[in-house]
């Protein structure tokens, strides 16, 4: 019961999260008008791909300290999670420039890094299918992955800080936070990120799960 | 420590003289890809310049760097490896690399001056920028290439892992570069280099801290 609890918050949050998103009042503001809403889905995705991808590094730091298998099977599904939240975050956003920048892809330096960023995730997974051996694809693997980690965060975070971009809080522009994301938005937003980052461990706890019965029935075969 | 690494790099030094097949090759790219644009374009815009010159040199650095693990048939780097210890190896592959990367860059910086004229107005921040960036890049170079050393496909690996972890560093050598073109100087530059500088010190720190789990056997 106490471990599912993350599991209620998470629906409770997420049913909140969209019924809230379409029904609730939101602040109309020129050019963005009602696809500002799109901040309850667009913006919990990066948030949770960045959660999910640090859980994955700090779980192959710990393969690299104890050598356990189940931190290597935990870090490559959190992996392929914040993969998919990635690629969500992608689109959600693609669709948003569309209506607000007049581009499905208007190369924006956050656009481009985070491409560039999935890239990075991308080889990591081809990286894993080219080893003979379990634990050196695990050990080297888990090496790459903290490299991959400890390049995204430049990539996102400070790269496109230093020219201009057309997201908010860069490059002249307000960020949300100033003025235009209040009160009736936030009491929206936070939970939106709660309930998609907690939605993002549900799924990776029951490939998690998947895969462990995978290795298990392997196993048995080849002694039976 | 540093008197291992200053032995490893006196030894890489003297095999790759005698060799020589690998410093000819990467020279020889150079020079005919540099020949092949020149015949094509005559005469380069500014943006296509610096555009050109980075993919030249980002395509020879992978030739160069990726021979330091990847193409290692014979059994004299395990076994030089086993004297010393993975820290100091790995340590003097990038500064030996860094080294083979900042002349091999000087050298097609001449080629290109010589062949599509030297747009470049700021050439001292320039080449400043141009070394900074050959050692973020020999770093990430060398650890692609121990990261595929024990893989099944260890050339297309190269690939897939390389592009993606030179990219940061490329788009800031192609921003300085087009800055030095209009011979801007001041805080814009001195901006981004400080920016290469952490890049290349981060890939340093990760290096030394990440190889020894790569290189155990």
């Amino acid at each position: 019961m106490k471990d599912n609890a993350y599991k209620f918050i998470a629906v409770v949050s997420l049913v909140y999260t969209v019924w809230a998103g379409f029904m609730s009042d939101v602040p109309h503001l020129p050019v963005l008008n009602e696809t500002i809403r799109n901040l309850y889905f667009h913006v919990p995705m990066w948030f949770g791909m960045i959660i999910l991808l640090f859980v994955s590094m700090w779980h192959s730091i710990k393969y690299l300290a104890t050598s356990n298998t189940y931190h290597d099977i935990r870090a490559e599904m959190f992996a392929r999670t914040g993969i998919v939240y990635g690629i969500l975050g992608l689109l959600t956003g693609m669709v948003w420039a569309k209506f607000t920048w007049g581009e499905w892809w208007s190369n924006d330096p956050k656009q481009n890094a985070s491409a560039i960023g999935l890239l990075l995730y991308f080889a990591y997974l081809i990286l894993r299918n080219s080893f003979n051996e379990f634990s050196q694809k695990a050990r080297i693997s888990s090496v790459y992955n903290i490299l991959a980690f400890m390049a995204l965060i430049p990539l996102l975070f400070i790269l496109p800080r230093l020219v201009d971009s057309l997201h908010p809080g860069n490059g002249g522009n307000p960020g949300f936070g100033n003025y235009d994301l209040d009160g009736r938005m936030r009491v929206v937003f936070y939970p939106a990120i709660l309930g998609w980052t907690l939605l993002g461990v549900w799924i990776t706890s029951l490939k998690v799960k998947f895969k462990i019965v995978e290795e298990n029935l392997a196993e048995k075969q080849m002694i039976g | 420590m540093w008197k291992e690494i200053w032995s490893f790099l006196k030894f890489e030094f003297k095999s790759e003289l005698r060799g020589k097949n690998t410093l000819y090759g990467i020279l020889l790219y150079l020079i005919s890809s540099v020949y092949v644009s020149y015949l094509a374009f005559m005469k380069l815009e500014n943006d296509t310049w610096a555009a050109l010159f980075w993919i030249v040199l980002m395509f020879g650095a992978t030739n160069a760097v990726s021979k330091s693990f990847i193409h290692n048939t014979s059994g004299k780097l395990l076994y030089t490896a086993s004297l010393i210890s993975p820290q100091a190896l790995i340590l003097a592959k990038i500064i030996y690399n860094s080294l083979l990367l900042s002349v091999l860059s000087i050298i097609s910086v001449t080629f290109f001056g010589l062949l599509l004229g030297l747009p470049i107005q700021n050439i001292a921040l320039f080449l400043i920028a141009l070394i900074l960036g050959c050692i973020g890049i020999a770093g990430s170079l060398t650890m692609t290439s121990a990261i595929s050393f024990r893989a099944t496909n260890q050339i297309a690996l190269m690939a897939v892992l390389s592009f993606p972890l030179l990219l940061p560093i490329l788009s800031m050598e192609l921003k300085i570069t087009k800055l030095c073109i209009d011979g801007i100087v001041g805080t814009l530059v001195t901006k981004n280099i400080l920016t290469i500088c952490s890049i290349d010190a981060i890939m340093m720190a990760l290096a030394y801290l990440l190889f020894p789990y790569l290189w155990r056997e």
